[in-house]
């Protein structure tokens, strides 16, 4: 009896080494070299997008002397390819995959009195910088929802200031940021868990990293929401999916 | 019988690991809310105590502050700037740095001093126990008091003695990161981005006019303005200042700011005496825009 005792005990020891140890090796996988890519598309005619008006400030009004600032909610290319639409993972992901978050630090610089780039996608606890190029003060003020664990925070940036180096600790999709002392400037943090990519001026975007296996795929833009799609990725064939968003 | 043994085994070991995985999921509950109502308070040597301010919360704060401290109490329709919602955990007066909980000092502080030019008045007549025992209770509003330590407070150092040197360097302070923006090149609150500021929840708000108002909202010392502009006034459009700002130039704007204002002091006549003029010619501001 004893020894059945025994033996049981010694199994349940094991079981409970064997999950501690994969649980601790959880964020130690090989980098996947899958991709998933694709276009994202407006289906009808871009939006007119206002002028800004800068006379606020005169050195604002100066950098845009040559190139009128015009807002930046829908920015769509020549052949109908719409930036700023971030692209993520929102199903499939083991927990492994998800957890990595990237070394490299994306930067959010305010220049010529507006963001670039105007939405910056970023994983969770992803380090990034916000930095300022301009020769006037700016404040920078994130506001996430509090009640959903990021804290919004507002710091001034006035000409020359260092860098900011911080990072968001949950998933939101998105976080408006804003300057209090130049209102027309806004734009958006999306933090997300696991690979990312944000479209360029074609529309066109490539997921890196994805292991093999099938997921679905979440398009977001500020003005026309999200939608998702299914999508395969194999060992050696990247996934694709298109996205087509129908203008308002 | 082994196998009943391996069974069981393995269903104890299952049941051990879906009790951890769930551990982080918690939602909020009557339990939890009780749970939360044990919080505390330190201030010095006062110990607040939630449970005990329910009473008085019920008596003094719920007709603004609502009963799920959201700021939606039955009077928070009529009031301008609107009470603070406590769920957030989100508070202008701070010690500490932008984005960071407060201490529990700095909401002891608060009750008691109120909050000029708004609805909350001075808390004081209340007993010290009574008092830090709201704080507790104000804190038990917000769960980031359960997840989150307070921020770290910034440090001030010695106020240095007033020199007409030291007013003239806080207003090239003044220029140089721009306070003109929002408060105007004389400190009378009408910069030109002053009409277009809004706080977190979108309501218009005002920069602070240093030319007709004495009394800041989080405090009278030149301790408290020094505070003030370095933390930032979470919640609002004043951001924190503490990167871009060193404390001796901190203390030359402060003595700059109070040379701004309408009572009689030190600063005011040493300003006077050296003929210090408000604004600097190359940096006038833009005239107020059209929108």
């Amino acid at each position: 009896m004893r020894v059945r005792y025994q033996v049981a005990g010694m199994i349940s020891m094991l079981m409970v080494l064997a999950i501690g140890l994969l649980w601790s090796t959880r964020t130690v996988s090989a980098a996947a070299d899958g991709k998933i890519t694709g276009t994202v598309k407006l289906d009808g005619a871009a939006p007119h997008m206002k002028g800004i008006d800068m006379s606020k400030d005169p050195y604002c009004v100066k950098q845009h002397e040559n190139s009128p600032a015009h807002l930046e909610n829908v920015v769509v290319g020549s052949s109908g390819g719409v930036q700023n639409v971030v692209l993520y993972i929102s199903e499939g992901l083991t927990g492994a995959e998800a957890s990595q978050v990237p070394s490299q630090e994306p930067v959010f610089d305010q220049k010529n009195c507006m963001y670039t780039p105007h939405v910056l996608a970023m994983d969770v606890n992803q380090k990034f910088k916000v930095t300022t190029s301009d020769q006037t003060t700016h404040n920078i003020h994130p506001l996430p929802n509090a009640l959903a664990g990021n804290i919004p925070w507002n710091k001034s940036q006035p000409p020359g200031a260092p860098p900011i180096e911080t990072s968001w600790k949950t998933v939101e999709v998105a976080i408006p940021v804003k300057c209090n002392i130049h209102p027309w400037m806004h734009g958006y943090f999306v933090v997300v868990k696991g690979p990312y990519a944000t479209t360029d001026d074609k529309g066109s975007y490539t997921i890196e990293n994805v292991p093999a296996g099938s997921y679905t795929v979440t398009a977001w833009h500020e003005e026309y929401g999200t939608q998702t799609q299914k999508v395969t990725v194999a060992a050696g064939k990247p996934g694709t999916a298109d996205f087509t968003f129908k203008a308002k | 019988m082994r196998r009943n043994l391996f069974l069981s085994s393995l269903a104890l070991t299952a049941v051990a690991v879906i009790a951890l995985c769930c551990l982080s999921s918690a939602q909020m509950t009557k339990e939890e809310e009780d749970q939360r109502l044990g919080m505390e308070s330190h201030i010095g040597k006062l110990t607040g105590h939630a449970v005990a301010a329910q009473g008085s919360y019920r008596r003094y704060c719920v007709g603004c502050h609502g009963v799920l401290g959201d700021g939606e109490g039955e009077n928070a329709q009529w009031i301008d700037p609107k009470p603070r919602n406590f769920t957030l955990g989100i508070f202008k007066c701070r010690s500490t740095t932008t984005g960071t909980l407060p201490l529990d000092s700095d909401l002891y502080d608060t009750i008691g001093r109120g909050l000029d030019s708004s609805n909350m008045p001075s808390w004081n007549p209340l007993s010290a126990q009574q008092r830090a025992d709201l704080v507790a209770y104000v804190k038990h509003f917000s769960a980031r008091w359960v997840t989150e330590k307070p921020g770290e407070p910034i440090q001030i150092p010695p106020e240095p003695e007033v020199t007409a040197e030291k007013i003239k360097a806080g207003q090239a302070v003044y220029q140089r990161v721009e306070c003109w923006k929002c408060h105007g090149q004389t400190g009378s609150g009408n910069g030109p981005s002053a009409a277009t500021l809004t706080d977190d929840q979108n309501r218009p708000i005002q920069p602070f006019n240093f030319h007709e108002n004495v009394r800041f909202k989080c405090g009278t010392t030149d301790a408290d303005l020094y505070r003030i502009f370095m933390t930032g006034l979470d919640g609002t459009p004043m951001p924190s200042w503490s990167d871009n700002i060193k404390p001796d130039e901190a203390w030359d704007l402060v003595l700059y700011l109070r040379s701004l204002q309408p009572m009689k002091s030190k600063e005011k006549e040493l300003a006077r005496q050296i003929g210090l003029k408000p604004g600097a010619p190359s940096a006038a501001p833009a005239p107020a825009p059209q929108q």
